[in-house]
């Protein structure tokens, strides 16, 4: 067994009386990549926090090459060689890709002036390390989020970090920026970095890491070598239960033509027509940046369409806003939860309520909170939302269950069409299962679903049909019997350039 | 022995709770305590009377302010909407008009200055801060030219005498400004705690974005509360006229700022969504005490203000400091 760089040992950390972790040991190997899994909620970031210095341990000792150390502030955490990354990456888009890399610790003269000559030298020797070849001076923003990570991760070196944590790091790249990273992270193992490596994507765990430590409801559950795990073990030891079916899907005859989008054009999308039927779900796939979360924005009202129609059961709607779509009977639960899925300030109740208050309103719109608060606990209970009651504060809830009050908040506006943008990300195996059962539910109610997601296998697993795009365009239509992960991979990247699908991306 | 000091334990944990959830009015009796021991005058029914009515048109500015501030918005403006506002009621009533109309009329004007702030804020894309100090600068203006700089008298009209009444008279022994005050405070409870509005002013405050997507028209919100706001800064301007029998051009002038005070004593956050009508009253009733407080311990004027700067500004920082916790 290798040195262990970092050792904590019977971790406890309550927050005002709660207790989110539990006696938790977790080790870094030198060397090594350390998978760190568990569901929403487990105490992964909690545990992360308590590493760099964000929050402090109630009990327990963090011991680093076998000297007991305690982290006071991030500073601390990051003068003892360790970095994190973080999901949402820490970069100011407006400043160049060098400033972000020195932030606060730029070199100066004398005088305080700031060296820029050996700033954008000194960045450039950190970027091609990575292998990443960027001129320092460009703006970050300008940089797509793959390469941006890379520039994370220069800063981090950079800042002589000995110990890298990457939280879900490939959540928002192409399949071949998830390459790139990797083998970057390869490379960082190779030069002696050791990797705490935080993902939902098991695959991912399988293809990287060496080792896997599994927290469940604030406890560890086994730190164990990846060769003594598969899948199933793993999800096991996540959610305490044997996931038998990933994708429980329904089969279930479509009814007619519900929904008629022709030609629908705006600054997104070109030339976008499809049919979606009743009681189907249509998947949506494409890589970033392809066009499908403007496609759904632009149904629901949020963006402008320049020409085309929205044809809902042979009528042609006018949709200028939320209200036009939600009011014809088309909700969008969104991909981004926090910037615009829900309020995380307000509670449970007041978050399902939020988009059909009009129901629960008498004449002078008064609010009957006793009508809420029947259909707060109706959700509650139907959808299995984990709450403390309804007047819990979003803020408070997991991913996944902040997921289902959103679900929840659409269901309550009676949709005929629901388009779920990315119904699972940033949700964990157990939440997701159930999210995929309530998804077949609504489909069995006779709902028309358009299913956004950048997981095939979601796609694959759930959907009736399957609609492939690439900037902004259609690339093809298929049904699920013939459809594959390659088929969809190639429409995903534009029929005309599928050979070398590889260099595009 | 045992049962007993848990019991004494317990009690002294509940008080803590107390004081962290309502710091607005442990300031308040704080505040109280400190001044009856300073000055036997202070608990007096007669200075008590007094506070309550200083403080009514801060009350009703700030109550209409508490809505601008929970979307995480602000009105700069009401200052000046109660001088032009107060101005033309002076016109009018001493022109011999009925007492009714002259209300309703200015309450009307002072709906569509809001009106305007709301247009320019949710339509016109203006940062409410900037709308809100050019329609104030516009207003104050306007004002100036309007009445050429000198007071308008509100005296010599038919209905002179019932107008003073707003301002000046009693009712039960109480100042009727104070009833006005009390009435805007439950109607806006009201409005906050049980309309559909009101859940949606909450909403926009504590993330736009999701409330538009939650296909909630957050325009029309935004011009709900800037119309609130400018009816309430009306009222005001009505109250202050008649009580003292004129319009002065420059009343009203720096009332945005206290009302802004009251508000945040009041623990309403400034980037919104969190805040309450009773913390603002708790607030105005601070400020209230101690410009009271002031006077009778004639601090001169100008410490005044230097004292009620310190006041607030540590009355904020407990806070801050509360919920950073």
């Amino acid at each position: 067994m290798p040195e262990k760089i970092i050792s904590m040992k019977n971790i406890c950390k309550d927050f005002s009386g709660v207790q989110v972790l539990k006696n938790v040991d977790f080790n870094i190997y030198d060397g090594k990549i350390m998978a760190l899994l568990g569901e929403n909620g487990a105490g992964k970031s909690t545990l992360m926090k308590i590493l760099t210095g964000v929050y402090t341990k109630t009990s327990g000792e963090i011991y680093l090459n076998g000297k007991e150390v305690n982290f006071r502030s991030t500073k601390d955490s990051q003068d003892s060689g360790i970095a994190i990354i973080h999901q949402e990456l820490n970069l100011i888009r407006h400043l160049s890709i060098g400033e972000n890399i020195f932030l606060g610790r730029e070199p100066v003269t004398r005088t305080g002036r700031i060296k820029w000559k050996q700033l954008y030298e000194e960045s450039k020797v950190w970027l091609e390390k990575l292998g990443l070849d960027e001129d320092p001076r460009e703006l970050v923003g300008n940089i797509s989020v793959g390469k941006q990570q890379l520039v994370e991760i220069a800063k981090a070196l950079s800042l002589n970090a000995k110990v890298i944590i990457m939280d879900e790091p490939t959540g928002a790249l192409t399949v071949s920026e998830t390459e790139r990273l990797f083998s970057v992270i390869r490379e960082l193992k190779a030069q002696g970095h050791s990797i705490v490596y935080i993902s939902h994507r098991l695959k991912e765990i399988f293809e990287i890491c060496d080792d896997v430590t599994v927290l469940r409801d604030g406890e560890l559950i086994g730190e164990k070598s990846i060769d003594e795990l598969d899948e199933d073990k793993i999800i096991e030891m996540m959610v305490g239960r044997k996931l038998n079916e990933q994708y429980p899907r329904i089969v279930s005859q479509p009814g007619d033509v519900l929904l008629e989008v022709k030609d629908l054009t705006n600054r997104y999308v070109q030339n976008v027509s499809f049919k979606l039927r009743q009681g189907e779900i249509l998947g949506v796939a494409g890589l970033m940046g392809a066009g499908r979360t403007e496609l759904a924005r632009t149904i629901y009202g949020i963006y402008k369409k320049d020409s085309g129609e929205i044809v809902l059961e042979n009528r042609s709607l006018r949709i200028h806003h939320p209200t036009d779509a939600l009011k014809n009977g088309i909700a969008y639960v969104s991909e981004d939860r926090k910037a615009n899925g829900i309020h995380l300030g307000l509670s449970v109740r007041e978050n399902i309520t939020m988009a059909s208050l009009g129901s629960y309103c008498g004449k002078i719109g008064n609010i009957s909170k006793s009508e809420e608060e029947k259909s707060a606990n109706h959700y509650i209970k139907s959808m299995h939302i984990k709450v403390s009651g309804t007047r819990q504060l979003l803020k408070h809830l997991s991913g996944g269950n902040q997921q289902k009050v959103s679900l929840a908040k659409n269901l309550d506006a009676k949709p005929k069409v629901l388009i779920l943008d990315e119904p699972t990300r940033g949700v964990d195996v157990g939440a997701k299962k159930e999210i995929y059962e309530l998804i077949n539910q609504f489909k069995q109610q006779g709902m028309s679903i358009i299913m956004i997601s950048s997981e095939i296998p979601e796609i694959l697993g759930m959907s009736d049909r399957i609609m492939v795009m690439h900037e902004g365009r259609v690339t093809g239509i298929i049904d699920r019997e013939t459809a594959t992960q390659e088929k969809i991979m190639s429409l995903a990247v534009g029929k005309d350039v599928c050979q070398n699908a590889e260099n595009i991306i | 022995m045992c049962a007993k000091m848990q019991k004494i334990s317990f009690d002294a944990n509940s008080v803590k709770r107390v004081v962290k959830q309502q710091r607005p009015l442990v300031v308040l009796i704080i505040l109280s305590v400190v001044m009856s021991v300073l000055n036997n005058r202070f608990w007096t029914v007669d200075n008590i009377l007094t506070v309550l009515r200083q403080s009514s048109i801060n009350g009703v500015i700030a109550a209409g302010m508490t809505f601008a501030i929970l979307i995480g918005g602000i009105d700069l403006s009401v200052g000046s909407v109660l001088a032009i506002c107060g101005a033309i009621a002076a016109t009018l009533i001493s022109s011999g008009m009925h007492v009714v109309p002259v209300i309703l009329i200015t309450l009307l004007l002072g709906l569509m200055v809001g009106l305007v702030n709301g247009l320019l804020i949710s339509k016109g894309r203006l940062q409410p801060f900037i709308a809100t100090l050019g329609t104030m600068s516009l207003l104050r203006g306007f004002t100036l030219v309007y009445t050429n700089g000198k007071p308008i008298s509100s005296r010599g009209g038919v209905w002179s005498e019932a107008f003073s009444q707003i301002g000046t008279g009693y009712f039960l022994k109480l100042p009727v400004p104070v009833y006005i005050m009390l009435f805007v405070f439950l109607v806006a409870y009201y409005v906050l705690r049980h309309l559909r509005i009101g859940r949606y002013i909450y909403a926009l405050g504590s993330n736009e974005e999701a409330t538009m997507y939650s296909a909630i028209k957050t325009d029309r919100v935004k011009i709900f509360v800037y119309c609130a706001s400018g009816i309430l800064a009306a009222l005001a301007g009505i109250i202050l006229t008649s009580r003292l029998g004129s319009a002065q051009p420059t009343a009203g002038a720096g009332y945005e700022m206290d009302a802004i005070a009251a508000v945040v004593l009041g623990g309403t956050s400034m980037a919104g969504g969190i805040g309450t009508i009773s913390g603002t009253a708790i607030g105005v009733l601070i400020i209230g005490i101690l410009n009271n407080a002031l006077n009778l311990l004639q601090v001169p004027s100008y410490y005044q203000d230097v004292a009620k700067g310190a006041v607030i500004l540590i009355a904020v920082l407990l806070d801050r400091k509360q919920k950073s916790r």
